[in-house]
């Protein structure tokens, strides 16, 4: 457990993240108006932005940069299982004929 | 006899309970969430069209910043209770719910625009639609609903002077009277209407939900939950981190759902 010392010093990084989350939201209100050539091109700029946030939130407001084992184990295989769930979504999109053909 | 390892950590995880609990139920959160997410994607892959600019832009984005601000302000009440300083804990926890209370409210809001703007297909050959709202702003009007209550005409304010664009907040028309007869189909922007509503309301409520509930959580140990801090004072402080953990979580999904619905 970190004692009052250890945490004090964590407090700008805290504000640091902060920001960085806010002026995360205004780029990605700001990709919003600007068009790229393509959808997928759109949607992967702003999952790509969402994503840095996400990890800045985790890491850093959740204190996962620097957990227990228990933890990350507890996470990894959440994250195989996540995986597997939006493979077996993948999966089915490509064996779906569809209008788009996709 | 105490439970044990409420306050001091475990041998084996090097974890008080409540944080291996607090983790395991946000693992489960995450395959909660990332099912309706595949859901939105298998819903919007197999759409013909989906609707664009049907929500308020603004309102969201103000709404992400009340959000984030939250998660740093529970953030910095559980470092106040680390610092032993009560009074700042009770400042930075009173923001938090304060913010919540913000968020739901916007919510609120932008759930009754939705209620009471409509979309009407009328009966003519070339399927005409208008996006507008209906005199008096009803709740939840549907062509069935003026079947059951007998109407026979609604005056109805459309969003542009004609079109078929669905949704927008564009400059409003001159109010027009448009018989029962002559409508096809009459909803209004609520799940029923379409896909896009169905997954956006079945999202944003549930996140909604999750916000109410950690919200309430937080506002018992900032009002009567917070008497521990004289007889616990680790205890307490490993409550707020667990309540931090969930809310950190709620603001992490919503990062996500933020320009998956407003913005895409």
């Amino acid at each position: 457990m970190a004692d009052s010392h250890d945490v004090s010093k964590h407090i700008k990084l805290y504000v640091g993240v902060f920001l960085a989350l806010l002026v995360g939201t205004v780029i990605t209100v700001g990709m919003y108006y600007v068009h790229f050539s393509s959808l997928a091109m759109t949607i992967g700029v702003a999952l790509l932005i969402a994503s840095i946030k996400s990890f800045l939130v985790a890491g850093y407001f959740m204190h996962l940069t620097a957990e227990k084992k228990t933890i990350y184990v507890i996470l990894g295989i959440t994250v195989v299982f996540f995986i597997g769930m939006m493979g077996l979504c993948i999966w089915s999109l490509l064996d779906t004929p569809g209008p788009k053909g996709v | 006899m105490d439970i044990p390892y409420t306050s001091k950590p475990r041998p084996d995880t090097g974890l008080y309970n409540a944080k291996v609990g607090i983790w395991l139920f946000l693992a489960s959160e995450v395959m909660l969430f990332g099912a309706l997410f595949s859901s939105y994607i298998l819903l919007r892959m197999g759409a013909d069209k989906w609707p664009g600019g049907m929500l308020n832009i603004p309102i969201g984005t103000f709404n992400t910043a009340v959000l984030i601000t939250s998660s740093i302000t529970v953030l910095m009440a559980w470092v106040s209770l680390k610092m032993h300083n009560f009074a700042k804990f009770k400042l930075y926890m009173g923001i938090t719910i304060l913010c919540a209370l913000g968020f739901v409210g916007i919510k609120s809001i932008e759930y009754k625009d939705k209620f009471t703007h409509y979309q009407v297909w009328l009966n003519d050959k070339d399927k005409t639609t208008y996006t507008g709202h209906i005199e008096g702003n009803p709740w939840f009007l549907s062509h069935n609903k003026m079947d059951a209550k007998k109407m026979d005409h609604i005056m109805f304010t459309s969003d542009a002077a004609h079109g078929a664009a669905a949704g927008g907040h564009g400059g409003h028309g001159a109010a027009m009277k448009i018989e029962r007869k002559d409508i096809a189909r009459l909803s209004a922007y609520v799940p029923a209407h379409s896909t896009y509503f169905a997954i956006y309301f079945t999202l944003t409520a549930l996140h909604a939900l999750h916000v109410i509930g950690g919200a309430t959580v937080l506002a018992y140990f900032w009002g009567p939950g917070s008497a521990m801090w004289k007889t616990d004072p680790e205890r307490f402080t490993n409550r707020i981190e667990v309540g931090g953990l969930f809310w950190h979580f709620v603001d992490l999904v919503w990062i996500f759902l933020f320009p998956v619905l407003y913005l895409l």
